[in-house]
């Protein structure tokens, strides 16, 4: 049996932002964004999140991936090339940047699964499996991105530091999150910064998981394996588990995640319907349930989710004008990215902020 | 044969009266139910030792009345205690099995004692159960992998998933099985009254559903067991949930004998057989001689209730306990009951209930362990037993994966019991567990009710303290959740199964 439950418990500071209709921002804004909010990080990781960056390879899976050791690198190379056909491999551009200091070797690669059945739709569980293999077995190797059009960010310092050390000011992109990171317990190691990624998914996270246990012990059932050593991974998990392979809508995913108090779910002017929906989501995703302080931002290909903790222990606001939804810890970062907003509400505990993407701007 | 009708075996306990102080009332006398005291010119001990069951000290209105430990002294040995002489001597006097009563009393450690949960600091906020909700609430049963909506015209959801029955109680603790026979049905009326008030489930054991309790069949677990005493199809339909029992923790491998001379007309009645004849539970069920056996029964009782109730399956806990859990999910069953080796009895061979099975913490932790590994362990919920005593016991069990866990000794410690583990003689002095009509109508179900009523409504407040304490304001976030727990003093032998680290890890 593992005993490996070593997690990394952090305080932080979150943003996030989403152009509904698909129009590109400047991977500089969500930068000032975070920067607002560096009292809430320690300089001990920061990291974004940028969707629609890569739009000439849009088809293709963006494998961002970080080694601590040269022979890892052939090791994994090896290993994808069995597994993938890959149509670009480059180092990530980076510039020199004070407050960066002893990066890994920083590669991506945009890559296409092998098809052995020629049905495109098996690729996501062929990539994440090749995620899992590499993370878990190749020793001082992390996939730390591995969506399509999309790509993560993230290393050891502060965020807008670590924002300029990846040249973010060249990408462009419709969704961007970020994420400044307070760890207190874990020696700061650049994979252990958020976003988390599996897929097109990413998770910033300002909280502890304090289900952590039974959240890991429930993946592993499903083939996850926790190896980030933090408990923001199990998030992104739970989110594809739920999401993708058990085909719930992002709504009700969150409602599994954060469910319904009983004393809701009991009231009598509820819908019976909706009781019943709600009561089995509670019982079936008992494991599930995410407890603990937490906000989180959930980015993924369509769309964007701000979603707190049931009794919202950690700090989450939003905010509307036009196209735009902004999502922050605190409204200061809001007001960097958007000085007059149409609407700033404080959401409920529980309940998901979710911005999609325009159908018409969706592939 | 039997040598001698009184025994050379010298008492354990002997009384101490007060002769200045008695008024002579003889309450005590009266109350003993074990022929222990009677009344000369004054209070002396009568012709059968005192069990230290302390009737007659809880009810003497001059508190002049003290049991205390036989002072006559042997001399000392490590090998041949003077616990193991008198048992030897006592089999030379009857050439009889020597039987015992409640759970396994042998110092072999309890392992909840080597457990330590955590709590919030700083960096996750504790919960203050007296502000914030603290969900106890618990479904037992048979869980889908997944949930699956559907979408109507008007935009509303539906849930498309057919759930299977579920039992749902307010706190993830019921009662133990206890047939009519093994206690009074004073004491079963008690437990039955106080699951209804507190929104848990008593269990009938293998000896029917009394007559009088019909009110109480929607909150009971009914067995079925080897005997199939008192089985008949409304005592399976008004049911909460059926069980099937083919195992006892203080008794693994063992049937059950409920002597004739205890079966009165109420129990016979009950247990639909003739008054007076033995009640013989076989060891092995006889239509159950396999696993796939074990599944036509669960089918067959599915069948019966319409696939109305949950079917469960209790098992003692042995040493390859995993394995039997895991066939018995595969064969159908919605819970697994899992009785650890202190679990109480009402009667059983003593070298059985002291060396038989392992401690439940251990079979608890590898059944869940083995579930999760096989994917199975949605398709059913774990019910803990077995020398469960305090809110810190309940909290540890959830912790290593428990759905819930049953009570019976620290219910009938609740209702008076004092532990002196004679059960199987019929004469105790609380009503517990005796059929003497002059006993049993002691124990005043109003009352006892509320005793253990009161005994979850504390053990639930304690919950909640612990849960906020851990940062969580739901049980299931505790359940399973095994890096909530630190072993101590404990080898990795132990630790490994269990599935937790040491402290300071």
């Amino acid at each position: 049996m593992s005993s490996d439950w070593t997690k990394e418990i952090s305080g932080c500071g979150l943003a996030g932002l989403i152009s509904r209709s698909g129009a590109k921002i400047c991977g500089e804004v969500p930068i000032r964004a975070i920067a607002n909010l560096r009292e809430r990080g320690n300089g001990l990781g920061g990291g974004f999140a940028g969707y629609g960056i890569y739009p000439a390879y849009s088809s293709h899976y963006a494998l961002h991936v970080m080694y601590y050791r040269d022979a890892a690198i052939d090791q994994t190379e090896d290993f994808l090339r069995g597994r993938f056909a890959i149509e670009k491999r480059e180092t990530i551009p980076t510039r020199p940047t004070e407050g960066i200091s002893d990066p890994p070797r920083l590669r991506r690669y945009f890559a296409l699964p092998h098809r052995t059945t020629g049905d495109p739709s098996g690729d996501p569980d062929a990539v994440m499996s090749a995620v899992m293999h590499v993370n878990e077995d190749i020793d001082g190797a992390y996939v730390f991105s591995s969506g399509r059009n999309m790509g993560a960010f993230k290393a050891v310092g502060f965020a807008e530091d670590v924002g300029r050390f990846y040249r973010l000011d060249e990408y462009e992109g419709y969704t961007w999150t970020a994420h400044g990171r307070f760890p207190t317990n874990t020696e700061a190691w650049w994979g252990g910064a958020h976003p988390f990624c599996l897929l097109d998914y990413s998770v910033v996270h300002n909280g502890e998981i304090s289900s952590y246990g039974i959240n890991r012990r429930y993946l592993e059932q499903y083939g996850y394996k926790c190896t980030l050593q933090t408990d923001t991974e199990v998030m992104v998990y739970l989110l594809d588990l739920l999401i993708r392979r058990h085909g719930l809508t992002i709504e009700t995913a969150c409602e599994a995640l954060a469910p319904r108090f009983w004393k809701t779910i009991d009231r009598p002017d509820l819908d019976p319907d909706e009781r019943e929906v709600l009561t089995a989501l509670r019982i079936t995703y008992a494991s599930a349930m995410v407890n603990g302080p937490f906000a989180i931002l959930f980015a993924h290909s369509r769309g964007l989710v701000g979603f707190n903790d049931r009794i919202k222990l950690r700090p989450m606001v939003a905010a509307e004008k036009g196209d735009m939804l902004y999502i922050a810890s605190e409204e200061a970062a809001i007001r960097v990215m958007c000085d007059s907003p149409d609407r700033v509400w404080t959401p409920q505990a529980g309940h998901p902020v979710v911005g999609w993407l325009d159908e018409s701007v969706v592939n | 044969m039997r040598i001698a009708t009184k025994s050379n075996v010298s008492n354990e306990f002997r009384q101490v009266v007060d002769h200045d102080r008695c008024i002579r009332c003889k309450r005590c006398v009266m109350g003993c139910g074990f022929n222990a005291l009677e009344f000369t010119d004054r209070v002396v001990p009568g012709p059968e030792p005192c069990v230290a069951c302390h009737f007659c000290t809880t009810h003497c209105p001059q508190g002049c009345i003290e049991i205390e430990r036989n002072p006559h002294a042997r001399r000392e040995h490590d090998v041949w205690s003077v616990a193991q002489q008198k048992r030897i001597l006592r089999q030379a006097e009857t050439g009889g099995v020597l039987l015992s009563a409640m759970g396994n009393d042998r110092p072999w450690g309890v392992l909840w004692d080597n457990l330590l949960l955590d709590a919030c600091q700083v960096t996750n906020p504790s919960i203050d159960p007296l502000r914030e909700p603290m969900e106890l609430r618990t479904y037992l049963g048979r869980k889908p992998e997944r949930v699956e909506v559907e979408y109507g015209p008007d935009g509303k959801r539906r849930l498309k998933t057919k759930l299977a029955p579920q039992l749902e109680i307010r706190t993830p603790i019921i009662f133990a099985g206890m047939s009519l026979g093994s206690i009074s049905l004073n004491a079963q009326k008690s437990l039955a009254m106080a699951a209804k008030q507190v929104g848990a489930l008593w269990n009938t054991g293998e000896g029917g559903l009394h007559a009088d309790l019909r009110d109480y069949a929607d909150c009971a677990i009914v067995q079925c067991a080897s005997g199939r005493f008192g089985v008949h199809e409304r005592y399976l339909k008004d049911s909460a949930a059926v069980e099937i029992k083919i195992g006892q923790g203080a008794k693994p491998g063992i049937g059950g004998h409920l002597p004739g001379r205890k079966v009165s007309a109420d129990i016979a009645g009950t247990r639909m057989i003739p008054a007076g004849s033995d009640a013989l539970s076989p060891a092995p069920h006889h239509d159950i001689y396999s696993i796939e056996d074990l599944r036509q029964l669960i089918y067959a009782l599915k069948e019966a209730t319409e696939y109305q109730k949950p079917v469960g399956v209790k098992i003692a806990a042995v040493h390859n306990v995993a394995a039997i859990a895991s066939g018995i999910v595969r064969a159908g069953a919605d819970y697994v009951y899992l009785d650890g080796f202190r679990g109480g009895t009402g009667a059983a061979p003593t070298v059985v209930r002291d060396h038989i099975g392992i401690p439940v913490e251990i079979a608890l932790a590898v059944v869940d362990e083995r579930l999760r590994r096989e994917g199975i362990r949605h398709e059913a919920s774990i019910i803990c037993a077995g020398g469960i005593r305090c809110s810190a016991d309940v909290a540890k069990a959830i912790a290593l994966g428990a759905d819930a866990v049953a009570i019976g000794t620290a219910a009938l410690i609740a209702f008076g019991c004092h532990v002196c583990q004679q059960c199987h003689t019929g004469n105790c002095s609380w009503g517990i567990t005796s059929q003497r009509p002059e006993l049993a109508r002691r124990l005043d179900p109003g009352v006892r009710s509320e005793m253990a009523a009161n005994l979850l409504r504390a053990w639930t407040e304690e919950l909640k303290e612990i849960l906020g304490a851990l940062g969580v304001n739901a049980v299931e976030s505790l359940r399973g959740s095994r890096d909530r727990l630190r072993g101590i003093n404990l080898t990795r032998e132990m630790l490994d199964p269990l599935g937790v680290k040491h402290v300071g890890e």
